[in-house]
């Protein structure tokens, strides 16, 4: 199935190269989906490991103490304010959120202070 | 010198007087050729980023070699000696610089194979491959949506083009711009002109070319599935796939090195996380550049003496067929796993794995959208998409390692 450069095809040849390339591409990417196939299942299992670690002392019943305060919904956390009005604090994160072009709830304000 | 014998001279000299000896006719018919290509990627806008520089090429091209040799920007005399295997110039870089034009330059870049490459980074940093890595099985869809190339191939062998050509011609169907330059520069690069503009139209008309065989080959029932979400897809797969990928293909097939080596370390780039500044190089600057020498320089090898031939209607025609049955392998396949998968797989997918990225996706969607409003097939489209690409570079590298 020698070809030299610029010799005429024999169609019998051609279409051996044909159905033979066909294959080619054919087996070629159906072994790489096997591959892709393996190594996203490791890859899933992997992730699931961590995820049933974490899950399993939650399963415990923690003493009453430790359950941690509801939080609104959409918020990220606490934020501490040291001389400064809540609803001037209110004012103040929004401003910083549309700066950034970010949702409120992606920010994450640890304290706002008043500098005098 | 009076000044009737020094106006006698300019027009001898002119352009317009050269157009009306010789072949002069031929440089004619290409710059309308050109003006017609330049009206379909500006007004129409087929692919405008190669064909505008495709076409503006040809323009320069045809123009100035009505000027005489001296004010040519791209001289075919010197690259049918840089061919000749008997020339004292045969395959001499050197000579091509102390004796060629602007464009003559330039095109070394694409003799030497490298602006497919360059663009394949590009492609490679700007694609995400995550609807692949989700669903593996859109490989296959890849791989069926090549059965064009092979099947243009065996028709440009019946009639008469010999194997390297047919393999040039052939790679047409997989719909992949830079495979196709990459191949005919190493197989058969007289038909460069012919076959790069083949490709580029036919991948702007696929809006027009896939949607009618997509009715004809599928049923209402086929075209309305719904597919489930795609499982998320962790950063790691992400940065493992580029680099699985390279090591497998070009293992199986080291001809597939230059293609399939940039395409995945430009998403290797991207995926990576920590070389964002390149990634953003490689997706808009590089890019950018190497379109525009691409364009140009391509569209430069359309002179008339070249390309006015009975092989370039024969390049066009088969262009199509290939392009035709790349979309049909493809919906077939589809339709095969729809079947398998008991329903699960809207066979319209499968014409998304001609490579065209990602306006093949686009259109598997828009079919899909029309049958029922509520479906989106977008990201499931881009899986067949995105493998038809690496297909594409895997029939490439058959092509060229039979026939190279």
């Amino acid at each position: 199935m020698e070809n030299i450069l610029g010799e005429k095809l024999e169609l019998g040849t051609a279409l051996v190269d044909a159905v033979l390339g066909y294959l080619v591409v054919f087996i070629g990417l159906a072994l790489l989906m096997y591959v892709i196939i393996i190594v996203g299942k490791v890859m899933v299992s992997r992730a699931k490991k961590p995820a049933a670690e974490t899950a399993a002392p939650a399963s415990v019943p923690a003493p009453a103490a430790a359950v941690p305060k509801k939080l609104a919904p959409g918020s990220a956390g606490e934020v501490k304010i040291y001389d400064t009005d809540p609803r001037d604090a209110a004012m103040i994160m929004a401003i910083v959120a549309d700066k950034l072009q970010k949702p409120l709830n992606e920010l994450r304000f640890v304290s706002i202070k008043e500098v005098k | 010198m009076s000044i009737f014998e020094s106006l006698g001279k300019l027009v001898q000299e002119s352009g317009f007087a050269m157009m009306l000896t010789g072949d002069g006719w031929k440089n004619l018919v290409m710059i309308i050729i050109a003006c017609v290509l330049l009206y379909l990627g500006i007004k129409k806008q087929y692919e405008p980023l190669l064909m505008v520089g495709i076409a503006t090429g040809c323009l320069l091209a045809n123009v100035s070699a009505l000027g005489g040799f001296n004010n040519a920007l791209y001289h075919q005399e010197l690259w049918d000696e840089f061919l000749n295997a008997e020339s004292v110039h045969h395959h001499s870089y050197g000579y091509i610089m102390a004796n060629g034009g602007l464009i003559d330059i330039l095109y070394m870049g694409v003799k030497a194979g490298i602006y497919p490459c360059l663009i394949f980074i590009g492609i490679g940093a700007m694609t995400d491959f995550g609807p692949l890595i989700s669903n593996p099985k859109s490989l296959l869809l890849g791989a069926a949506a090549q059965f064009g190339v092979f099947f243009a191939f065996f028709g440009a062998t019946l009639l008469g083009f010999n194997g390297n050509e047919a393999a040039s011609i052939g790679i047409i169907g997989g719909a992949d711009g830079p495979t196709a330059i990459l191949t005919t520069t190493k197989l058969a690069p007289h038909l460069l002109g012919p076959i790069a503009v083949a490709a580029y139209s036919y991948m702007a008309l696929i809006p027009m070319i896939q949607p009618p065989l997509m009715k004809a080959l599928t049923t209402e029932k086929e075209r309305k599935v719904k597919m489930e979400q795609l499982r998320e897809v962790s950063k790691t797969e992400k940065i493992l796939f580029p680099i699985i990928v390279t090591i497998f293909v070009v293992l199986l097939l080291p001809s597939t090195a230059p293609l399939i080596g940039c395409l995945m370390f430009g998403n290797l780039l991207k995926e990576t996380g920590v070389t964002e500044r390149l990634s953003d190089v490689a997706q808009n600057a590089l890019m950018n550049i190497v379109t525009l020498f691409l364009g140009l320089s391509v569209g430069a090898t359309m002179v008339g003496s070249n390309f006015l031939s009975i092989q370039t209607i024969y390049i066009v025609v088969l262009g199509l067929i290939a392009f035709s049955f790349s979309t049909i392998g493809g919906l077939l396949v589809g339709k095969l796993m729809y079947r398998l998968s008991g329903g699960k797989i809207n066979p319209l997918i499968g014409s998304a794995g001609v490579s065209a990225v990602p306006m093949a996706a686009r259109v598997s969607q828009k079919v899909g959208q029309k049958e029922n409003p509520s479906n989106f097939l977008l990201m499931h489209a881009m899986g067949p998409n995105v493998a038809g690409v690496i297909g594409s570079a895997i029939a490439a590298g058959f092509l060229m390692s039979v026939f190279g």
